[in-house]
């Protein structure tokens, strides 16, 4: 029975091992055009129980100093307990804090990309607190699904 | 017992095994850059006919496999076979030719004579190395009716995909809606062409030198750090002149925990100062439409325990992640001008 279970435990483990994807960078393209997918993408942070903490526009600075651009925001995103652990925790962290991800018009469609959270992972020692980051990089899967989906 | 656990194996091997679906596949880890029909964005367009009839689906596949390095496109290294196949067959789904076999046979020719052929027929669009086209994303860099940038050459991911026959192919036949015109018609021989060949897969010697400066970000620390000898409120008034200095715009001074923490609660001993050079950031969005997930730039100041540090990111450790070696010039930059502003300011 013991050798079943762990046999069983085994399975598992490698199956969700095998499929699983790493990519520094984390991007979606949407048909939406940009205030449609800026909303979708804020919705849907939101409901996956974080904060948007700052919409910082960068294409009105760029036009204001006379440069052409499309619509660009970058959007900062982070849970209050976790973002006040892990700076306490490791001050080497602060510099990326919040996490942020940027959205640009594309031709009327939008893409979004952001890093992975996963390189935060790298930057720090204890293993307990990289849990963490695999969850925010699933959550990010998921919001990106939720905006990927709303094209259909 | 023993049953329903054989039971389970079966219906989560059904579940995880289950053949991939291109389209899925695409959509996630392609179209972001391709473009959701192919026709480019980011990434240059997949579905032109020019370009999807006359490539092997071993092309496609080894594309995927070994990316472009220091172009952008990554290697997708944890796709499984399947994974790259019902991809690479989702792709062809655009094509409106039958797929051409993969021809694996060596053209011989003459190295120097290609070299002069490429210099006078291929450099300017190529690069007198092959080093290809500049900059990336049509959203900055580059018109939308405009969406093929020349390959480089001599990338190291390209000469593993690319057949001989394939390169002499394009060569001789061009690539309809794109700037690469039939040199057949352009009036170079078959003997010409295989020399050009030659001289193009020669470039393996030197893709592998270019490949090992493309890891140097490796060993890299991932912030900027340093103590300062001042309290928090003066390293801050540093910083600021520091910025405007190092002819950087202030943006605002913020809490780091800003909309995180109640207004008037927040952190005061954790600052971040917002700046940017928008000059700089215009060249850098030019160069890559995806940077600004770290824009704009910001220097972190904590106290704590009577001590006060400033940090910002290392560019030059996240111009890794871009796969975009036409960055790091701007990387550098970035980090002597970030390091010569915390050093002004922790004096």
């Amino acid at each position: 029975m013991k050798i079943m279970i762990r046999y069983l435990l085994a399975f598992v483990f490698m199956s969700f091992a095998a499929p699983t994807l790493a990519a520094d960078l984390l991007m979606v393209r949407t048909q939406q055009n940009f205030p449609e997918a800026m909303l979708t993408l804020q919705t849907s942070i939101r409901e996956h129980g974080y904060e948007v903490t700052r919409v910082q526009r960068i294409d009105i600075g760029l036009t204001g100093m006379g440069y052409k651009t499309d619509k660009y925001r970058v959007v900062f995103v982070g849970k209050p307990k976790e973002i006040r652990y892990l700076v306490d925790k490791y001050p080497v962290l602060a510099a990326y804090m919040p996490p942020q991800i940027s959205i640009f018009a594309e031709h009327g469609e939008t893409v979004l990309v952001t890093a992975n959270p996963m390189i935060y992972a790298e930057m720090i020692t204890d293993e307990k607190d990289k849990v963490l980051f695999r969850r925010w990089e699933s959550d990010v899967y998921s919001v990106f699904d939720d905006i990927k989906d709303a094209d259909d | 017992m023993k049953r329903l656990f054989f039971l389970f194996i079966f219906a989560f091997s059904l579940n995880v095994y289950s053949a991939p679906h291109g389209d899925e596949l695409f959509a996630r880890h392609c179209s972001s850059c391709h473009g959701n029909d192919g026709m480019g964005g980011v990434g240059v367009p997949i579905a032109l006919p020019a370009f999807i009839n006359s490539v092997s689906n071993e092309y496609l596949e080894k594309t995927i496999r070994h990316g472009r390095p220091g172009r952008i496109m990554p290697a997708f290294t944890s796709l499984s076979d399947a994974q790259v196949s019902a991809i690479v067959k989702y792709v062809r789904g655009w094509a409106d030719k039958p797929v051409l076999p993969e021809n694996t046979e060596v053209i011989k020719g003459n190295v120097k004579r290609g070299k002069e052929l490429f210099s006078k027929h291929c450099a300017q669009c190529h690069g007198k190395d092959g080093s290809g086209g500049k900059g990336t994303g049509v959203t900055f860099s580059r018109k939308r009716e405009l969406p093929i940038i020349a390959p480089a050459l001599n990338n190291v991911g390209f000469l593993a995909a690319a057949s001989d026959t394939m390169i002499r192919d394009t060569i001789t036949y061009g690539r309809e809606g794109t700037p690469m015109t039939s040199m057949l018609v352009a009036g170079l021989s078959e003997e010409d062409i295989n020399d050009v060949v030659a001289y193009i897969r020669s470039f393996e010697k030197s893709a592998a030198k270019l490949q090992q400066n493309l890891n140097r970000s490796d060993n890299d620390s991932p912030v900027i750090m340093m103590d300062s000898p001042y309290d928090l409120e003066e390293t801050i008034e540093n910083l600021k002149q520091a910025i405007t200095d190092q002819n950087f715009t202030l943006i605002r001074t913020d809490f780091l925990d800003h909309g995180l923490a109640e207004a008037g609660k927040e952190n005061k001993s954790q600052v971040v100062l917002h700046f940017c050079n928008f000059g700089f950031l215009f060249q850098a969005l030019s160069i890559d439409p995806r940077v600004g997930m770290f824009l704009p730039c910001r220097v972190t100041v904590i106290e704590k325990d009577g001590k006060v540090q400033v940090s910002t990111i290392n560019p030059k450790r996240l111009s890794k992640l871009f796969n975009n070696h036409e960055l790091d010039e701007y990387c550098d930059e970035m980090y002597e001008a970030y390091k010569t502003l915390l050093e002004d300011a922790t004096l």
